[in-house]
């Protein structure tokens, strides 16, 4: 995993609600057996029309916004596990995810992959959108390790992340280094487990 | 005082680590081929490999045709999913019921026929719904390809334990009203992320009184809410279900499993973080309006106010409609929510000496290669075959409409499966929830109908 420590970058906003995975990468794209090239059909629905022609209207294939952030609605992520949603959006180019709820897998997987899920408030996420809509060249900085995400002087938010997962992002771990440092930890709880 | 939930996770902790996070013990692993490539390279990226392969089971659904299954997969996709699952299986030495077994199926289905699935044990599968697998009293939930290879790697899981709910459903149903309209009815109370962060126990005698099939059911859309899992606590029912099957402990085993699994239960004084109740004699037949679960009514009601008019839009459909009358083009009657045994004969029995609408398209699969020898033992197949529905090969299908198995754009399905997003079942697809009997009713019917006005 590449180590996650600061991003100065503008947005791309995305303000709908209860964006699931299903939109993300819709499931005939999970058909394949690497982790790579995911990027390419990230809302593939909402970006291209039915002979593959981009759609103008879709923010992705807007010239006006870019960059390695997406504030997306409320409630992103919500619906299938598939961990290809966050493959998609690593692999389109985003490093965060600004939103103001986050659906629990796929927080779990983003984290797992080097992508950070930004929990903000909803009048936040409002603050938010409102400053990319009156500058699309807007930057915003966020800092893994001072927890903090600044969109104007007005607006620093000090955001959530828990000290193992941090430490993970800072360093570019995963869970299976730490997991195979217990090795003989685990060794013992299974030989004192019963189970049926 | 603890709850059934609290009693099994602590048995699973391993140690704790900074931050509060657990690692927690995974008992039984399932996998599919849609979720495991990229863990089984990424082990092998590691030069590394299983660590308890005894613990791992493996099975294609997502993506596997539902006809003619004995010839090879003729999407080129689909089929090298399939055959990396095969080839990693036999380089792992992982048992794989792969397609054609005997004993293949949907992961979700297959688990508890085998009795691979049992009360207090945690359980994992790269697959959301994985939840189903609660309704015997165990800790299930679904997980990402990278945990996939943390347990295929460790056994093991870093994780925050999730708050508690319970949610009881007090009373008797009507008839005509199923566990599928229960779950559907509190998700449209609780809304599509009403449960996050929360592991849900299901209890009440509206829940007790249901067969494990059913139960099944609940558990497995308390994804739907957002939730991690749900849970029910295990009874005769359960024990009767598990007893006997393959994987069932035996003999001596038997009892001291028993003894074991009757401590499985929520203390009198135990405290959830949230509460819910309802009236199991407020719930009618479900149908879902929207593009999320949460967007659900009562069958007799009409589509109310919301804010999502781009559901509405998709769905082509208005606040202020009713649904009772609607032409729909297709029924989906099977995935993992609705494709077991029970699911078809009940459909079965009712659909008998009836015939589908001419316009209709009916397709049923069932949840596993055993639930379909069943079916045609009980001469289901017969039933069905008279009345206009076709019988297909068990795999995920149309849920997902990852094969062939899709519903044409801008056309209604009234689908007994757990998803109506966008696009779920092909793209353009409208999907219409329900539970297996108003599918039936409405294939019948040619446009939807309140099953209980059929019934007398
Ligand atoms: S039937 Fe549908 S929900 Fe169930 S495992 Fe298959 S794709 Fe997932």
């Amino acid at each position: 995993m590449d180590p996650l420590v600061r991003i100065n970058s503008t947005a791309v906003p995305l303000p709908i609600e209860d964006i699931d995975t299903d939109q993300i990468i819709p499931a005939r794209f999970l058909k394949a057996i690497t982790r790579d090239g995911f990027g390419e059909n990230l809302f593939r629905d909402w970006r291209y029309g039915k002979s593959d022609q981009p759609k103008a209207d879709f923010v992705l294939n807007s010239d006006i916004y870019s960059g390695q952030i997406l504030v997306a609605g409320r409630n992103f992520g919500c619906g299938s596990s598939r961990e290809h949603a966050a493959w998609a959006l690593h692999d389109y180019g985003f490093r965060i995810v600004i939103s103001s709820f986050f659906a629990d897998i796929f927080k779990g997987n983003a984290l797992n992959n080097g992508l950070l899920p930004i929990t903000v408030t909803d009048a936040q996420l409002d603050y938010i959108f409102q400053e990319i809509e009156k500058n699309p060249e807007h930057v915003f900085d966020v800092d893994v390790e001072a927890q903090t995400l600044t969109v104007t002087k007005d607006l620093e938010v000090k955001f959530e992340i828990d000290e193992y997962k941090k430490e993970c992002l800072l360093k570019g771990y995963d869970d299976i280094d730490y997991l195979l440092s217990i090795d003989e930890e685990i060794s013992r709880f299974e030989e004192k487990q019963v189970i049926y | 005082m603890n709850t059934l939930f609290d009693k099994i996770w602590d048995q699973h902790v391993v140690t704790e680590i900074k931050g509060g996070r657990q690692v927690i013990y995974i008992d039984q692993h399932y996998i599919h081929e849609v979720t495991s490539p990229q863990a089984f390279a990424g082990l092998e990226k590691r030069d590394i490999t299983l660590r308890r392969k005894d613990k791992i089971i493996a099975t294609a659904d997502h993506n596997v045709p539902t006809k003619n299954q004995h010839l090879p997969i003729s999407e080129p996709l689909s089929k090298k999913q399939v055959s990396t699952l095969m080839r990693n299986c036999e380089k792992f030495d992982v048992t794989c019921y792969g397609l054609g077994h005997e004993k293949q199926g949907i992961v979700h289905v297959i688990g508890p026929e085998l009795g691979i699935t049992k009360p207090g044990m945690t359980i994992v599968c790269g697959d959301s719904h994985t939840s189903t697998h609660g309704a015997f009293g165990c800790i299930a939930f679904g997980i990402g390809t990278s945990q996939v290879e943390q347990v295929m790697a460790s056994q093991c899981l870093i994780l925050n334990k999730p708050k508690t709910m319970r949610i009881t459903v007090n009373g008797k149903l009507q008839r005509g009203v199923s566990s599928k309209d229960i779950v559907l009815y509190i998700i449209s109370k609780l809304t599509a992320a009403g449960g996050t962060g929360h592991f849900i126990e299901f209890a009440g005698d509206a829940i007790t009184d249901l067969s494990m099939e059913a139960r099944m059911t609940v558990c497995n859309m308390s994804i739907e809410m957002g939730a991690r899992g749900g849970m029910i606590a295990p009874d005769q029912k359960t024990w009767d279900y598990i007893k006997g099957r393959e994987h069932a402990p035996k003999a001596d085993k038997w009892n001291e499993a028993l003894a074991y699994w009757k401590t499985l239960y929520t203390d009198a004084e135990a405290v959830f973080d949230t509460e819910h109740t309802f009236e199991a004699s407020d719930i009618s037949p479900m149908l879902t309006y929207g593009t999320n679960p949460g967007m659900g009514i009562k069958i007799d009601t009409h589509i109310p106010e919301t804010e999502n008019q781009k559901a509405l839009d998709y769905m082509g459909l208005s606040t202020g409609e009713s649904l009772i009358g609607k032409k729909v083009e297709h029924v989906f009657i099977g995935s993992c929510t609705n494709s077991r045994i029970e699911d078809l004969r009940l459909v079965a029995e009712f659909v008998k000496g009836k015939q589908k609408a001419d316009h209709i398209s009916a397709m049923i699969v069932p949840g596993s290669k055993a639930v379909e020898a069943q079916a045609i033992e009980e001469g289901l197949d017969k039933i069905f075959e008279a009345a206009g529905f076709e019988l297909r090969e068990p795999g995920c299908s149309a849920c997902l409409g990852m094969n062939e198995d899709k519903v044409p754009a801008g056309e209604y399905c009234v689908s007994t499966s757990n998803r109506n997003f966008e696009g779920r079942q092909g793209p353009g697809a409208r999907t219409i929830l329900a539970s297996p009997l108003t599918a039936a009713a409405t294939a019948v019917a040619g446009v939807i109908v309140d099953v209980r006005k059929e019934l007398n």
